[in-house]
């Protein structure tokens, strides 16, 4: 039996002058990595640090574990960790008294050296959070979000600014905490980050969430057809196939419900002729084309 | 971890980055020094008749200066730390983990106090030192060790619920000087308020906290000694737990003032 960790209904919050989240309706199973998607002034940071208890909701229910965030209550506090978009632990302490001083936070924290190594500070242990770079500084903060052994993890665009080796490197510490059973929940802008570790969509654009699902059928992603693109050299008479389209650079494109059939087609006649095409490729329509559309190539504005 | 336990292992922790930036602990100790040398020298000479009795101006300066460094220690570094902190994301962090609030501020106020305490002493000592100033002994250094608890809490108080007025670190450093240095120099701090102030000046030390404290520490500090009255004759200089109360109950509304409007996030 699944085990709901977060149920939000209706959730709505508006700033002055703005509606930043606007009647929202999600969920997250125990166990699960689920991914908030959605372009800079989407609603995603407002959302997260609503179930974080930062934020006060205008509407709507929200359940974190069983508790109201905005109780703002301890006992949830000590069950989660929180990775914000920005560091925020005293500069003048080195990277073991910060992970000892958050671990004393917890009733049962996770082992300090074993949180350090885990996200690959173990050579800056008794180095100061001041001389750290700027990636030291947010795996620094992952660390952090580890130190209580938080059955429930927030990321808020955990992975931004990073190059792309910090990246992997994030991923696969994500990855580690889903196989010990931790419930994720991240935002992101990332299309591959959402896709690698995301059980579970969920797309958010002006504040409503536009699509919900698991990363390969989001949108509809896996009933829409096939695109081939090919190239025929120069010289080459045109392969039979009426529908495709020619594109700026020269390549065809054709879309297809069946990409076998086309493509046996394609290459017969291509074997037929003597040819060889340039460029020859077969994709799905990509988690980055599906958001596009969903989110109607929404400008970012935060 | 118990919360009494948590709240100490904050205030250790909070004093060893406190040392961790020598440039920043010297100055806070060097400051209030630097000053009662400065002042002693440009105004230090003869005597000073206050509350009736005539004292040694430069004695005047070391419990004037004990007193400012109550102050900075308690209002002027709380108020500007807690700003950067808060700046910094580490009060918004400290919110997302089951650490109570109250220990957090409790750390940052045992810790404001312990400097306080240390420049109490530096002070007295440099003065006995230099400027032969009397150290209390028996009830009067009891009533000056009260005055000081009371006064460190009431501008610790004082200075959290002015963080909420605060909008970003930026701002911190000219509003909190802006607040408090005005009130230092009616209060007699650095210029010695003597018994023929004026009338208007004399108001603002009888309605804000800053006179009140350091008229109370005086009480203290001088309060076993007799001293040339002017009046004729000699008189023991007067405390006044009146003075203490003020203090008081100016902490306690900053104390009420910070519950209402302290702020874990700034506003930019």
């Amino acid at each position: 039996m699944t085990e709901r960790v977060i149920e939000i209904g209706g959730l709505s919050k508006s700033y002055a002058d703005v509606e930043a989240v606007n009647g929202i309706d999600l969920h997250v199973d125990r166990g699960e990595v689920f991914a908030l998607l959605g372009p800079n002034g989407a609603g995603k940071t407002t959302t997260t640090e609503i179930l974080e208890g930062y934020r006060v909701r205008t509407a709507g229910t929200v359940n974190v574990l069983g508790f109201d965030p905005a109780d703002n209550d301890l006992a949830m506090k000590a069950r989660i960790g929180i990775v914000l978009q920005s560091t925020g632990v005293d500069p003048y302490l080195t990277v073991a008294e910060t992970l000892d001083l958050f671990a004393g936070y917890y009733e049962h924290p996770r082992q300090a050296q074993e949180v350090i190594h885990l996200v690959g500070l173990s050579e800056k242990r008794d180095v100061r959070v001041n001389q750290l770079s700027g990636g030291q500084q947010r795996r620094l903060d992952v660390a952090v979000a580890l130190a209580g052994d938080p059955e429930l993890l927030f990321l808020d665009e955990p992975t931004t600014g990073f190059d792309p080796n910090a990246r992997r490197n994030a991923w696969e510490i994500i990855k580690s905490l889903a196989a010990l059973g931790k419930t994720v929940f991240l935002t992101t802008h990332f299309m591959d980050e959402a896709q690698y570790l995301a059980d579970r969509v969920a797309v958010i654009a002006n504040g409503s969430i536009v699509a919900e699902g698991a990363p390969e059928t989001i949108g509809g992603r896996d009933t829409m057809q096939a695109r081939i693109r090919y190239r025929v050299p120069p010289g080459a008479t045109v392969p039979p196939f009426h529908d495709a389209s020619l594109r700026a650079d020269g390549s065809f494109e054709l879309r297809v419900d069946d990409p076998t059939v086309a493509l046996h087609g394609l290459t017969s006649w291509a074997v037929e002729h003597g040819y060889a095409f340039d460029a020859l490729d077969v994709s799905r329509p990509s988690l980055e084309d599906v958001y596009i559309e969903l989110t109607g190539g929404q400008a970012g504005t935060e | 971890m118990n919360s009494p336990r948590l709240a100490l292992r904050q205030v250790r922790f909070t004093n060893k980055a406190f040392w961790r930036n020598p440039a920043s602990a010297f100055f806070t100790f060097a400051f209030p020094l630097m000053f009662l040398v400065i002042f002693t020298s440009l105004l230090g000479s003869g005597n000073l008749p206050i509350n009736g009795v005539s004292i040694k101006r430069s004695w005047y300066f070391v419990g004037a200066m004990a007193g400012f460094g109550v102050i900075s220690a308690c209002f002027t570094n709380i108020a500007i730390t807690v700003t950067f902190q808060r700046d910094q994301g580490i009060l918004k962090r400290l919110r997302g983990t089951p650490l109570p609030a109250w220990a957090y501020l409790f750390s940052r106020v045992v810790h404001a106090m312990f400097v306080a305490a240390i420049l109490v002493v530096i002070t007295m000592v440099f003065g006995a030192l230099l400027y032969d100033a009397p150290l209390p002994t028996g009830l009067p250094l009891l009533e000056f060790f009260v005055a000081l608890v009371v006064g460190a809490l009431s501008f610790s108080a004082l200075a959290l619920a002015l963080t909420g007025a605060i909008p970003n670190a930026d701002a911190a450093p000219p509003m909190v000087n802006a607040v408090i240095l005005p009130l230092l120099f009616l209060s007699g701090i650095f210029i010695p308020l003597d018994d023929t102030a004026p009338g208007w000046i004399k108001l603002v030390g009888k309605i804000f906290p800053v006179k009140h404290f350091v008229d109370s520490l005086y009480g203290g500090f001088l309060g076993g000694f007799t001293f040339p009255a002017a009046a004729g004759g000699s008189h023991v200089y007067p405390f006044h737990w009146n003075d203490v109360l003020v203090v008081g109950v100016w902490g306690i509304v900053g104390l009420l003032l910070a519950a209402r409007s302290f702020s874990w996030e700034p506003r930019r």
